[in-house]
């Protein structure tokens, strides 16, 4: 097991140790560590295959590690209830994927309010705060339209919003520019980290893209299902 | 960068002295390296000999400050064609990194180590790029993008000589 590599400088809040995951006969992870400090962009990257996406979601509390812990300001995700592990993604962690997160049959308005309904915030309310994300992510004009109707590129800036709505600590995005064309994926890139250091929110990243990696503040790369750290912090 | 063109092309707008040349080129295209006056003389005194640019008017005094080129028609018709030529790629066949590379496998060094910290390396400048996208103006911009799109290119050669690593090695030391 690799020790956890804590970057100098601030606590780290999101904490990986030692994971390992197996699929079957596959070791997708296989001793793998993170920490990541509030408000920092770490990007992870990777060969395709290497266990970049089981990571993140071992760290996001969606896959349940064999060995290793996660730790979430310090508290043990793996060691929580499920409900309490349902809350912590809800509340305090936003996701955004390569693509077909939306729900197709709801507006993109009512796709970036649905985190906020979930959390009972009243729907005028959920739907205010909705609409400013959409401002500042730049896809006012698509509020009414629903996600089959908008470009992809819109798409993904109205998962951004999404992922965003709720104040998160932590933002996992996993290739989050993977379908889009290089202007449009900066465009994600650039609003994904601009509102992000605003709202102090750390994001771990997941690309294959080196652009794209050039948004970020440093880079973990994974390879075989093991971690080699890179000492480059900006 | 071809300045004797820069020059012609900036000059289609009117004639112009050799400092006022100099500061239009450094602003629109000399970012990182802007030029000498020396330079900016040499190229002046090749393009009046070969009949590209004629002064326009001297002002008493003499030196080389005071003169004013102005394009001649043979001046624009070199700009035209320089325009409408393709540059000649660049292949960066006999590349230092490729030349490490073999070196390290060849005497039984970590190749990968050497790969991994030229990437972050890679990194940090695009990084660096990156920052000055985001605060840059348009010309800004573009000429960052430029850059990174070259150090992107080199580090996806990177990642693909880690793969390799191994098939490299039984050719090298067979
Ligand atoms: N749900 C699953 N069931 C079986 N095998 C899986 C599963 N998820 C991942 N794997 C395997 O685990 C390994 C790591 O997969 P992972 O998706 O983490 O890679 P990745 O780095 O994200 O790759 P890519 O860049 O292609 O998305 C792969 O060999 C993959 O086939
Ligand atoms: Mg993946």
């Amino acid at each position: 097991m690799t020790a956890p590599h804590t970057p100098a400088g601030g606590t780290p809040l999101l904490v990986g140790e030692g994971l390992c995951k197996a699929f079957g006969p596959t070791a997708a992870l296989d001793g793998a560590s993170v920490a990541i400090r509030a408000g920092e962009v770490v990007a992870i990257m990777g060969p395709s295959g290497s266990g970049k996406s089981t990571l993140l979601h071992c760290l996001a509390g969606i896959t349940r590690p064999d060995s290793g812990r996660v730790l979430y300001q310090g508290q043990e995700v793996s060691a929580m209830s499920d409900s309490e592990r349902s809350a912590l993604r809800r509340t305090r962690f936003g996701f955004v994927f390569q693509f077909g997160q939306l729900v197709p049959e709801l507006t993109c308005l009512e796709n970036v309010a649905l985190p906020l309904r979930l959390e009972r915030v009243r729907r005028r309310e959920a739907e205010r705060r909705a609409a400013e994300w959409l401002e500042r992510l730049e896809v006012t004009d698509v509020a009414g339209k629903r996600p089959g109707e908008i470009s992809g590129g819109q798409g993904q800036r109205v998962a951004v919003a999404r992922a965003l709505v709720t104040g998160p600590q932590v933002v996992f995005a996993d290739e989050p520019t993977g379908a889009l064309d290089s202007l449009n994926g900066e465009r994600v890139m650039r609003l994904l980290t601009q509102a992000a250091r605003e709202t102090r929110a750390a994001v771990a990243l997941v690309t294959h893209e080196a652009r794209v990696a050039g948004y970020s503040d440093r880079e973990v790369v994974v390879r075989d299902g093991r971690t080699r750290h890179m000492e480059h912090t900006r | 960068m071809s300045v004797g063109q820069a020059f012609l092309g900036l000059l289609e707008s009117g004639p112009r002295h050799g400092y006022d040349l100099k500061k239009t080129y450094d602003d629109r295209f000399g970012h990182a390296r802007p030029l000498h006056y020396g330079q900016v003389y040499a190229t002046l005194s090749r393009l009046l000999k070969d009949g590209l640019v004629e002064l326009d008017g001297v002002e008493p005094g003499g030196g080389p400050e005071r003169k004013r080129y102005a394009v001649t028609s043979a001046g624009v018709t070199d700009v035209e064609k320089w325009l409408g030529s393709a540059e000649k790629p660049e292949p960066y066949l006999q590349n230092t990194l490729y030349t490490k590379v073999v070196l390290a496998v060849l005497t039984g060094r970590p190749a990968a180590g050497l790969l991994d910290v030229q990437r972050a390396e890679h990194l940090r400048l695009m990084r660096e790029l990156t920052q000055r996208k985001i605060t840059g103006d348009l010309a800004e911009q573009l000429i960052c993008d430029h850059a990174l799109f070259h150090l992107e290119a080199d580090l996806r050669w990177l990642e693909l000589t880690a793969a390799r690593l191994d098939d490299l090695a039984k050719v090298v030391r067979p």
